[in-house]
């Protein structure tokens, strides 16, 4: 890494949104740096992790059946933020989506078949061949063969943004400072859902008990230097994406495979093996957004979902084995929990279970009836053993509190007015488009549609 | 995982194997690179039959590595490909015929290789100076039938009719054993496309192409090097299987003794399939140099360079008696030649030559379950 020149634009991170940013700016003809904390093995922050993108497009595509309308797709955000949202921010990102597919094949992206998804949600999402590793080392790959220069294991620790503007950075590059100066400066260095500190400043002593799905590396030091020196904020710091994922998984970097989608087939009580919410509300892709700060909100942030052999081998197959017993006093005993409790729990749910025809593929008319909270859908009795439970803990994919930006993805300062020099891009402003809640595949379309917009106006700003 | 970590057993692999493909069928982000995915996403547990299966459906082209989050230093420690190549070598230890012959798999090195062919070719070097060196040595014209003058050509036939029909009924045995232990029916009442559908993967080479770009190998960056070497390698020795056997028909249907004129139709497809055969594994060797250690069982390099440097040399020896039939060089060339051929031969079936015979009995039986809707519910 040359740090003794200037770079004409520098990119912080090194995940989708940075590396869409570098290929552009550089493809515009700027020499291009990207500072990324992670070592190689781990270069690619949660975007590694990932699996799809939500695509708008008018008719079937080669990677997406049917047609996804700029309408639809923004009726669905509207829905999952309930209006937190920057309407002229989404509707442009939405429409920029069209525009992705061939740009990602072109830098070497490859995409599974339609149908192929086990999400079934290739109508609105195009899913990498290979996932988010995948595409980021193509990235990485194409980034290379165009010369843009990559800095690993090179923290970002300090900057100074005065006079609207970044003239130079300071990084940690394996326990080494330097100062690295540059005429533009993206920021794509992903939000703090790393920094167990700060989660614990925003969500108090349960943020203890959450894991990390994704990255180590996102540690927030990038947002907090901006929002300190008069980045104007969006969203706060406990909104963000959290769902209930299996309580064994790692601490960090345990990804999409910790999922648990057993919850809508059976009951999860908690740590005093009561039920707290309805479980058949919607279908499971649908729910275990919010299951995570249901769990959260849990005494010990801890629960359980148990279900019975009838709904064995009806989802898909966790990671970790469940814990099997024969009886509910035995699955009791195994878990922790009073054993009187969780048969009282069980009896009474049994009991409010009515008839009905059980069929997991649609919102089926199998409920309880004056049981508090409700199971509305696939309500089945929990009577035929073994029963088994996997035990679920919240799992935090990324935060929404960021800088605030503008259709040219410039960072806007706290008088309203764009900073010089200053880009921003995926989740470090993802909270302009997601006040709160979460649509699948959305992280993605910010990432790229702003890493795109800010390498182009970066380079733009440098090359004239 | 280092590359002198202890060899693992077969139950320790099975064991290994069912953790992963727990981490693999939660995740499906692999689906469409190959016809591993598919297949254990079929699956909700895995026998040990279900693994041999996967193993050997699996070409080993590296992409799933690459593309893994939880490839090492992850925790997760998943290394795919290599996980399935070991399993791969306990499959052919387990399925191969005469079962106690499997220990050879072990022995099957580069050394062990050279060893076998030098050793051949030395007996054979014995036979022919039994009569004196005087034959052996003369420059014979390809009019006196030079080949059998040094080596008579019933001893040839009997020796290599021999080892031949040994070598078919083993590869035939393992096969069936491979077949046997899949569960299902005789192949042929799925009719013909599976094997149809097989033949064109495996021609193809279908899946070594990492879903499109080519497969990750010798390194992350997609490339069509393996694919293409392997199919100089393959066609090269396809066609010089050709040539001996349409050898044998101008010898006992046309009454024609070799040596054949450059032009005639042996001697042709024997030069064009040994030149592939030449190009082909000398290719595959270089890649394999350069490949990396993550890939592949490093406990099987013996074995695939054994089998490489064999082919290289059949071809080698093969084109240089062309070359110097009629000089005093020919006696040596064709034992030598013959012992390599010879070599090739007895070690194919206890050696890195089965991967083509599961890696087809895997993709009949891909063919045949892909018509079948996939399981709804699974047994606990
Ligand atoms: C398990 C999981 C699955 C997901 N699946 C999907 C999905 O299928 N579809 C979807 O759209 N979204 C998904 N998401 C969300 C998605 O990952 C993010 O929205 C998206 O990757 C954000 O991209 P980014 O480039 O902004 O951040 P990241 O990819 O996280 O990149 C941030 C980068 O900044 C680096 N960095 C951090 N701090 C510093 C510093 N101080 N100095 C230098 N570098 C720094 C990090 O190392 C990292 O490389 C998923 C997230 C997780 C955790
Ligand atoms: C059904 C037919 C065949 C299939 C599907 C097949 C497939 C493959 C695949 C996928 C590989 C790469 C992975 C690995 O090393 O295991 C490979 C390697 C190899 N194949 Fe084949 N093969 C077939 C037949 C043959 C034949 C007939 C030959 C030659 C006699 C051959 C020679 C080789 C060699 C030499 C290698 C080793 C390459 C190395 O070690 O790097 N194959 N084969
Ligand atoms: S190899 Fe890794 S990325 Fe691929 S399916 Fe398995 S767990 Fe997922
Ligand atoms: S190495 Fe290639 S062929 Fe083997 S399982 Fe992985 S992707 Fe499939």
């Amino acid at each position: 890494m040359d740090s003794t020149g200037e770079w004409d634009v520098l990119v912080l991170g090194g995940g989708n949104a940075a590396l869409c940013a570098a290929l552009t700016a550089r493809e515009a003809g700027a020499t291009v740096l990207v500072l990324e904390s992670a070592p190689f093995d781990y270069r690619g922050g949660n975007s590694r992790h990932t699996r799809n993108m939500r695509t708008m497009h008018e008719g079937p595509l080669d990677v997406l059946t049917d047609a996804y309308p700029e309408e639809e797709y923004w009726q669905d955000l509207l829905k999952v933020t309930g209006g937190l949202t920057d309407e002229t921010l989404a509707r442009m990102t939405i429409r920029r989506t069209q525009r992705h597919v061939p740009w990602m094949k072109a830098h070497g992206v490859r995409f599974q078949a339609p149908l192929g998804g086990t999400l079934h949600l290739s109508r609105t999402n195009a899913f990498f061949l290979g996932g988010g590793k995948a595409l980021m080392n193509a990235y990485y790959r194409a980034a290379a063969a165009m010369g843009v220069e990559i800095a690993y294991e090179t923290e970002v620790v300090d900057l100074a943004l005065a006079g609207r503007r970044i003239d130079s950075v300071t990084v940690d590059c394996k326990g080494e400072r330097r100062v690295i100066r540059a005429r533009a400066v993206v920021v794509a260095a992903g939000g703090f859902e790393s920094n167990l500190e700060w989660l614990r400043e925003a969500w108090g002593p349960p943020a203890d008990n959450f894991i990390v799905r994704g990255t180590p590396y996102n540690m927030g030091k990038v947002l907090k230097l901006l929002l300190d020196q008069g980045a104007r904020r969006v969203s706060d710091a406990t909104q963000g994406h959290c769902v209930a994922i299996d309580a064994r998984s790692p601490r960090y970097d345990g990804g999409i495979v910790t999922r648990v989608d057993a919850v809508s087939l059976g009951i999860v009580v908690n740590r005093d093996a009561q039920r707290f919410y309805d479980e058949g509300e919607d279908f499971w892709p649908k729910r275990y957004a919010i299951w995570g700060r249901l769990v959260a909100g849990q005494p010990g942030q801890i629960g359980y979902s148990i279900i019975d052999a009838k709904s064995m081998g009806k989802f898909m197959p966790p990671v970790f084995p469940p814990e099997k017993a024969h009886s509910v006093r035995e699955l009791a005993g195994k878990l922790g929990l009073d054993a009187q409790a969780l048969e009282k729990t069980i009896a009474e749910f049994n009991a409010a279970v009515r008839p009905g025809t059980f069929d997991h593929t649609i919102l089926d008319d199998c409920r309880t009836e004056g049981l508090v909270p409700a199971k509305t859908h696939w309500a089945r009795t929990i009577d035929t053993p073994p029963f088994y439970a996997y035990p679920l803990r919240p799992g935090i994919t990324f935060t929404y509190l960021g800088v605030a930006v503008d259709e040219r993805a410039r960072m806007i300062l706290q008088d309203d007015q764009p900073a010089a020099n200053v880009w921003a891009a995926g989740e470090i402003m993802a909270g302009n488009i997601l006040g709160k809640g979460y649509l699948a595949g959305i992280g993605m379309a910010i990432g790229t549609t702003f890493g795109r917009i800010a390498g182009e106006e970066a380079a733009r700003h440098v090359r004239g | 995982m280092s590359a002198a970590e202890a060899r693992r057993t077969l139950p320790e692999l099975v064991e290994e194997a069912q953790r992963v493909l727990a981490i693999c069928n939660a995740c499906r982000y692999c689906e469409g690179y190959c016809a591993v995915f598919p297949t254990l996403q079929r699956r909700l547990s895995f026998t040990e039959s279900d693994i041999h299966y996967l193993a050997n459906l699996c070409h080993n082209c590296g992409s799933c590595l690459y593309a893994c989050q939880y490839a090492p230093p992850h925790e997760f420690q998943l290394n795919f490909p290599r996980l399935l190549a070991q399993v791969r070598r306990e499959s052919w230890r387990k399925y191969a015929w005469p079962g106690f012959l499997a220990r050879a798999f072990d022995a099957n090195g580069l050394v062990t290789s050279l060893a076998t062919a030098a050793s051949l070719a030395f007996m054979l070097l014995f036979a022919a100076l039994l009569d004196g060196p005087a034959r052996l040595f003369a420059a014979w014209s390809d009019a006196q039938g030079s080949f059998y003058a040094v080596i008579p050509h019933d001893a040839m036939v009997a020796v290599f009719g021999t080892v031949s029909a040994f070598v078919l009924v083993a590869l035939v045995a393992g096969f069936a054993r491979f077949w046997a232990d899949t569960g299902e029916g005789r192949i042929g009442l799925a009719g013909a496309e599976p094997a149809t559908g097989a033949l064109d993967d495996a021609l193809t080479l279908k899946y070594l192409d990492g879903g499109g770009d080519g497969c990750t190998y010798p390194d992350e960056k997609p490339s069509f090097a393996r694919r293409r070497f392997h199919h100089l390698t393959f066609y090269g020795f396809m066609l010089c299987f050709a040539a001996t056997s349409t050898a044998t028909v101008y010898h006992y249907v046309l009454g024609l003794k070799a040596p054949y004129p450059f032009w005639s139709l042996p001697v042709l497809l024997g030069t064009v399939g040994g030149i592939g055969l030449l190009a082909g594994p000398a290719g595959l060797l270089w890649l394999k140099w350069r490949r990396d250690p993550m890939l592949a069982d490093p406990d099987q390099k013996g074995m695939e360079a054994g089998f490489l440097a064999l082919l290289f040399l059949t071809s080698l020896t093969g084109l240089a008696l062309l070359a110097f039939r009629e000089t005093r060089a020919m006696g040596m060339l064709l034992v030598a030649h013959l012992g390599v051929v010879l070599a090739l031969f007895v070690t194919m079936p206890y050696g890195k030559f089965v991967h083509g015979l599961y890696r087809f009995a895997a993709l009949v039986r891909f063919h045949i379950e892909r018509r079948r809707p996939p399981p709804v519910t699974a047994p606990e």
